[in-house]
């Protein structure tokens, strides 16, 4: 077939901002995608309104914007753009959903415009649940009982006369499952019914026999425009059906399926994606009944996804680069395979070592969300690890996880009594593999008895009774199957000779690194040195005999300067998202540019930093000493760049220190200098650079009587802190109460720091340092005060209410800082005005949150420069100047997006607790416009009401559009309200208000309808205002939440579900009035090509 | 487990531990790439005289299904796997895989580099190898290692076919047989088993086929005698071109017109039957993941196979023509002949383990025969 000649200019939509159910796997997706379009010499014009992304980077494609994703929006690219194709399948849910949506409107028809990879009526057979009941019905594949409802009797009579419960809920066209789940109760039934209904954009759910307890099995199968089909991982679940894939513990390929099995589910798969027509990669999963051939198609995802991201890394098969392949006309057969060279892409990658994936939970920072797991997906991110048995592949992604263990013994499992044991065992959280664990280790319960009250297949329970036994044998503090040599990735089992520098590591055997490495250096890539050296394979316990050659310098290939590791960020938490996997991207490319060779060491199969060719070699590894340790020795680097990746890199900072490891950049002790509290403080004063006021504490008492001599409000953290994780602001000693006890419940050993808080004006720096100069490319000014952690806030750049002497003050004191910290590379400072007093918040000597953004609309390669200065160049001669650098003509907004929905419980008002998932970002010349752009990009409902000469007639008022707007605010904001609701006021809405808020609001001369809180009146109340539709905004801050059973948290709970857009913060609401007050819309937004700017 | 090590031809030694019978046995070393249908693997007659490595760690996961056997016994000569799992779960299991081997006398090895070994197998081709456990284990030492390898270089795969093929004729009838005679369309094929794999007969069985196997020592004319609709040339272990008697009745069936189908072995003695050549690879296509192209429609598809010799596509007669093509290799997979009623793969459309997605050649096959 080859390229289609036809195809010139192709659209390329992403996935947006980073959210519970799509994530990092889109960029690296998108980035495959668009490489491979330019690949071909297309033009490629990219829509995606993430920031943080590596595929916005100004080299992915020839034009870029960083606009919201709707539908007008991308209309309005293509009508200025004139894309000839547009490439639907690899933008997550929301690129194929936009897409979708422009095919069936006749748009894309209009304007000349082909789909590429899917079209509507296939998508649809697989999205639209009757439609995809009948195509399964007609192909002769079996499906779960089930009916497709669109209302809430119907539900009701079908799972009352036909299923019964347990039944599970899904509802149409929603992302991650968000408002489904299984019910076991009436109750259950009732509520999951209703929300699921409201969720679905079409009001449509399924409702379907609940087969938990199946395995779940899933397929990523190619189709290409001939017909060819190819399976190119099968995975399995190791929690059977009833957890979304998403949220469990997965292993590839399947480990517990007789061939006759496999091949039945694979031809399954084969004749799904052919019934489908896809061209490109489609997902399948299945459920089987472990106890005959019976099974049933549970999902098909026509489109690229989380899951072929993970079999992508967990086989070597780039399945986005081959979609976007296919979508342009190849043929599988035509394909290279990109791993071997010598064979092509139409086969079936076969694995030699056992991949495990665990995902990556928010639980450690919403310790008071549901832990349940089930069909709603809940993790932020995962980890993959590879091994040559299961029980070393498991431990590995329990360590690469970061949950502060390296086995599956976990504290509060091991210090429980029995009944909390059986007890956790039997129910389904992200901590039941450890509770199982607990249980075997401690006879409580047999497998067998395990088996029967979680279903998971006994192949993998006994395989944890192994880890028991090899721990017993193996005696105290050995990590099992230490890492000792190097196993490459090939694709194809050793059968065909592979280049690939995808590497993993096992507990010995030949180390193909190393064998690697020699061969390269002596010009004679890929054929097997004579020195290859065969370990004895340690069987679980790490055996003395080490296999790399020791004492054996590597030295790097004649031209290169010398090899050097960058680490990544692990697995995608709130708090350490997909930046920093820009950021150590940006590092490799610099420093493969200045010369050096560069290996990358992460676990996370998500990223474009885990694709084997972005550096010269790829360790799928844990970023753990241990692990870390094992490259070194193989590797023999001239250094290890931790600067990029996170936090998770910096915590490696001084165990690499003591190994003699040579850290590059900002040094081991200057990163100490920065995040021990008292040095720090010591620093600043020295410099003569203000801070808050603040103590270090052991114990609730201490922390009493230090929030006393502080006086409220103060703000309480652990020491060493990401995200502002476990951090709150306390208004009162109960709340100071409430927090020791959780801290302390955790067992977190380092001191809980109490600092003065000081609502004000909060600032951003990120600058670059060589150690002479400081380049300082802006100045972020955040539209909340201070109070709000820094990554939940919006945040305009440039500054728009700073005067120039605090500017200079801020340009300076970052200067003094970098240099006094010993910066080489990028550190960031975070800044606050209180009293017209500039005081520092901390400093941070590494990438930050704001680096891929900044970059972008600055045009400073950031990342580079810090590359650079840490490698010694000067920054003078760089050709950016020091200094603050010129203020551009345009404002760039970051605005943060949340995942809340998807987190029950969880309470949504914004603290110094990071919660917000991702973000996006607007660009325009003005700071409302750019304001406006970016709340739309972040989802936020831009409402407007009617203009009516009438206002607030409650009984009228927002019957098709909201028009209310429901003040609930705390005593401490009263002052403020006025001005806030006359906005408000003023745009045409109605104004409602609980007690206090209507009698402020009132007095202030403005009509308002007073609400009753819930305990005032349990029928008519707030939450039942929410459920009438009436209210389009609310606006709800709180001095003490958290805690679910509180009222205020339940009411923005409520909002959450009613998906109403709750605002908890006096400074976002009154910038979004602000926003609605301007003439701007999705229509006349302007349209930013960042590569215009 | 007690010690076990694998030596190769070449002088490399593995060391290992024991699974299975317990002893000394020398084989020819291959590896085969599948992920699941261990099983099947071994009881494939096409591996009679090999060792067999599975490249996929963990091996026996499912334990042994004896329903899923592809013949009677164990034909391999020994077995290498990673891992072998001593606590299988699967509703059809019945035992472990190492139970199986013991009880079919197969010497194993466990714990071993596969990765390493099927690596060296691929630079330096098939080679002869010896495993040794047990007593024998106990009793290796540098010095004997001379005079192993040099038995390990003299061994060679000898009678193939004769030792896997039924000693005499078996008829199988379908279940759907008595339904179908009344409609005229049972067909009558005669399998010819140099030593077929169970599931030939299933695939033909389940398209209402009435199947008469014989052995590899019959004649044309016994075959012609039986006045079958079809003759199916089985898959089969060892170097096709060893066995002349049978190549000759071949070529003497070949003048019948009575459709024929090849599969692997059968595929290759039809070739040399019609004046073709057969050569060695030099590490074979074992596995369910190899890519063939069918050359008239373009179409890929991936098969499962197992073989070390291949029909020289360049040697091919006038009257035939490459049909498949291996998509890595370039070479022959299939061959259809013009002159007579003939067609023949090298893969295993019958699957077993591996994938079904040639399956359709049975189709072709009963479509040929109401011709």
């Amino acid at each position: 077939m080859a390229l289609n000649k036809d195809i010139h200019k192709v659209m390329v939509i992403g996935s947006g901002p980073i959210i519970i159910g799509q994530a990092a796997e889109f960029d690296y997706a998108g980035n495959q995608a668009c490489r491979a379009l330019k690949s071909q010499g297309l033009e490629v014009v990219l829509v995606n309104s993430n920031p943080a992304t590596l595929m916005t980077d100004p080299h992915m494609a020839d034009e870029i914007y960083i606009e919201p994703l709707t539908l007008e929006t991308v209309q309005r690219i293509i009508e200025k753009e004139k894309p000839d194709s547009l490439l639907s399948t690899l933008g997550g849910q929301t690129g194929l959903t936009l897409s979708m949506e422009l095919a069936k409107s006749g748009f894309l028809k209009e304007h000349n415009v082909k789909l590429l990879g899917a079209n509507p009526e296939t998508i649809d057979k697989a999205e639209d649940r009757q439609m995809f009941k009948d195509t399964m019905l007609k192909i002769g594949e079996p499906i779960i009982p089930s009916k497709v409802v669109t209302s809430y009797e119907d539900a009701m009579d079908f799972v009352h006369n036909e299923i019964g419960l347990p039944a599970i809920i899904r509802p149409a066209f929603t992302l991650g499952g968000t408002g489904g789940g299984i019910c076991h109760t009436e109750e259950q039934l009732d509520e999951i019914v209703k929300n699921g209904l409201h969720r679905s954009p079409i009001h449509q759910i399924l409702v379907e026999k609940c087969i938990s307890g199946w395995k779940e099995v899933e397929f990523e199968v190619m189709r290409d425009s001939a017909g060819n089909v190819i399976t190119v991982c099968s995975m399995e679940n190791v929690d059977p059906v009833g957890v979304h894939t998403g949220d469990s513990i997965v292993v590839a390929p399947t480990l517990t399926l007789a061939d006759k099995e496999y091949q039945m589910l694979r031809t399954a798969a084969l004749n799904i994606i052919s019934e489908l027509k896809i061209e490109g990669g489609c997902n399948c999963q299945f459920a089987l009944n472990p106890d005959s051939f019976e099974y049933a198609v549970i999902e098909v995802n026509p489109r690229v996804s989380r899951s072929s991201a993970l079999a992508s890394k967990a086989t070597g098969y780039p399945i986005a680069k081959v979609a976007a392949l296919i979508a342009i006309g190849y043929t599988l057969d035509e394909i290279p395979n990109f791993v071997t060279k010598k064979t092509k892409a139409c086969f079936e990658p076969v694995l030699d070592y056992v991949v495990v994936k665990m995902p990556k939970f928010p639980f450690d920072k919403f310790v008071y969300a549901k832990r349940d797991l089930g069909t709603q997906m809940k993790a932020t991110g995962e980890v993959m690890a590879i091994g040559q048995s299961f029980e070393e592949a498991l431990l590995k992604a329990v360590r690469g996880a970061e949950l502060k263990t390296n086995s599956l013994d976990i504290k509060i499992f091991a210090q429980a009594n029995d009944e909390k044991i059986v007890d956790a065992v039997g129910k389904c959280t992200d901590q039941r593999i450890f509770a199982i664990y607990q249980a075997l280790k401690r006879k409580i319960l047999s497998v067998e008895e395990i088996h029967n009250i979680t279903k998971i297949d006994k192949f993998f329970l006994w395989k944890i009774e192994n880890i028991i036994r090899l721990e017993e044998n193996s005696g105290d503090n050995k990590i099992l199957f230490e890492p000792k040599s190097f196993k490459m990735v090939d694709t194809c089992a050793g059968e065909f000779e592979a280049s690939t520098p995808y590497f993993y590591s096992t507990t010995g055997g030949e180390n193909e690194a190393a064998s690697y490495l020699e061969n390269a250096r002596n010009g004679e890539n890929g054929v097997l040195g004579e020195k290859t050296k065969f370990v004895p394979l340690g069987e679980g316990v790490a055996e003395d005999r080490q296999g790399w050659s020791e004492g054996e310098t590597s030295p790097a290939s004649k031209k290169s300067k010398g090899t050097i590791i960058v680490l990544g960020s692990g697995p995608i938490r709130i708090g350490q998202g997909i930046e920093f996997d820009y950021a150590s991207v940006q590092c490799v490319w610099a420093l493969k540019k200045l010369g050096y060779e560069v290996a990358i060491i992460n676990n996370n199969p998500e990223t474009v930093s885990t694709d084997f060719d972005t550096a010269d070699r790829l360790y799928f590894e844990p970023l753990t000493p241990v692990d870390v340790m094992n490259v070194i020795r193989t590797e023999n680097p001239i250094g290890v760049v931790v600067a990029f990746g996170g936090q998770t890199a910096i915590n490696l900072t001084k165990y690499l220190d003591e190994q003699g490891i040579r850290i590059f950049g900002t040094s081991a002790d200057s990163i100490d200098l920065a995040e021990d509290r008292e040095r720090f403080e010591e620093l600043c004063d020295r410099l003569d650079i203000k801070r808050p006021k603040g103590v270090t504490v052991f114990t609730e008492v201490q922390a009493l009587e230090a929030a006393a001599r502080l006086e409220y409000p103060v703000l309480l953290r652990p020491s060493y802190v990401l995200g502002g994780q476990n951090m709150i602001i306390a208004n009162s000693p109960a709340d100071v109460k409430e927090y020791m006890a959780i801290i302390l419940r955790q067992k977190i050993e380092n001191p809980v720091l109490i600092d003065k808080y000081m609502e004000g004006i909060e600032l951003e720096v990120d600058g670059i340092c060589d150690g002479e100069d400081v380049l300082i490319p802006g100045i972020m000014q955040h539209v909340e005060r201070t109070g709000i952690h820094s990554g939940d806030s919006i945040a305009v750049y440039p500054s728009w209410s700073i005067c120039e002497q605090m500017k200079e003050k801020i340009v300076k004191q970052t200067h003094d800082l970098a240099l006094s910290l010993g910066t080489k590379g990028l550190v960031n400072i975070q800044y606050l005005i209180y009293k017209d007093e500039l005081y520092i918040i901390e400093a941070n000597p590494r990438s930050s949150r704001t680096v891929p953004y900044i970059s972008k609309v600055t045009g400073i390669p950031m990342v580079e420069l810090a590359t650079r200065a840490m490698m010694g160049e000067k920054i003078k001669d760089m050709g950016f100047g020091t200094g603050l650098y010129r203020a551009p003509s345009y404002f760039a907004v970051k605005v943060p997006v949340f995942s809340f929905e998807k987190l029950m419980d969880v309470d949504t008002a914004l603290g110094p607790e990071m919660k917000s998932t991702g973000e996006v970002l607007g660009i325009a010349t003005t700071r409302e416009e750019a304001l406006f752009k970016g709340m739309s990009g972040a989802g936020i409902k831009m409402i407007r009401p009617k203009k009516s000469e009438e206002h607030c007639d409650a009984s009228e008022a927002g019957v098709n559009v909201p028009e209310g707007v429901l003040f609930s605010v705390k005593a401490m904001d009263l002052p403020e309200l006025p001005a806030l609701a006359k906005k408000f006021y003023d745009l045409g809405f109605c104004l409602y208000g609980t007690d206090g808020n209507a009698r402020t609001i009132s007095n202030s001369g403005l009509p308002v309808i007073r609400v009753n809180k819930v305990h005032e009146n349990h029928e008519d109340n707030i939450i039942s205002l929410l459920d009438t539709g009436k209210i389009a905004y609310v606006i709800s801050t709180s001095a003490k939440g958290r805690n679910p059973d509180a009222e205020s948290v339940k009411f923005r709970r409520h909002a959450v579900e009613k998906d109403i857009e709750c605002l908890t913060a006096l400074d976002t609401a009154n910038a979004l009035a602000d926003c609605l007050k301007t003439n701007w819309s999705l229509e006349n937004l302007s349209l930013v090509d960042i590569k215009t700017l | 487990m007690g010690k076990a090590f694998l030596i190769l031809a070449d002088g490399t030694v593995f060391e290992g531990k024991s699974i299975g019978a317990q002893g000394k046995t020398i084989g020819e070393t291959v590896f085969t790439t599948g992920m699941t249908g261990y099983l099947e693997t071994l009881t494939d007659p096409s591996y009679f005289g090999q060792i067999v490595t599975q490249t996929f760690p963990l091996i026996g996961n499912y334990g042994v299904i004896p329903s899923d056997a592809e013949s009677m016994q164990s034909w391999v000569r020994g077995y290498i796997v990673r891992e072998i799992c001593d606590l299988p779960n699967n509703f059809r299991c019945q035992k472990t895989l190492d139970e199986y081997l013991k009880e079919q006398n197969i010497v194993g090895i466990c714990g071993i580099d596969t990765r390493a070994l099927t690596k060296k197998l691929r630079e330096s081709g098939v080679m002869n190898g010896m495993l040794l456990s047990g007593n024998e284990a106990d009793a290796f030492s540098d010095e004997v290692l001379i005079n192993y390898i040099e038995e390990i270089k003299q061994y060679k795969i000898r009678l193939a076919v004769e030792s896997v093929s039924i000693s005499k004729k078996d008829i199988t009838n379908s279940n759907n047989l008595e339904k179908n005679k009344s409609n005229n369309q049972v067909k009558k094929v005669v399998l010819w088993d140099f030593g077929a794999k169970a599931n030939i007969a299933r695939e033909l069985c389940k398209r209402g086929c009435e199947i008469i196997t014989v052995p590899y020592d019959t004649s044309a004319k016994e075959i012609i005698d039986i006045n079958p609709d079809g003759i199916m040339l089985s898959n089969g272990p060892g170097d096709p071109s060893d066995n002349t008697k049978i190549i000759q009745e071949i070529a003497k069936l070949c003048e019948s017109n009575i459709p024929i189908f090849g599969i692997c072995l059968g595929h290759q003695l039809l070739a040399l039957a019609r004046g073709a050549t057969t050569s060695k690879l030099k590490y074979g296509h074992r596995g369910g993941n190899h890519p063939v192209k069918n050359l008239e429609t373009g179409r890929v598809y991936i098969t499962s196979q197992n073989h070390g010799y291949a029909v020289e596509a360049q040697n091919l007669p006038s009257f035939a023509k490459m049909s498949f093509m291996n998509v890595n290799d370039g070479t022959c997979e299939g061959v259809k002949y013009c002159d007579i009623p003939a067609f023949s793969v090298q893969f295993h459309p019958e699957a077993c383990g591996g994938p079904k997605d040639t399956n359709f050649l049975f189709d072709d096959f009963i479509k040929l025969m109401e011709k």
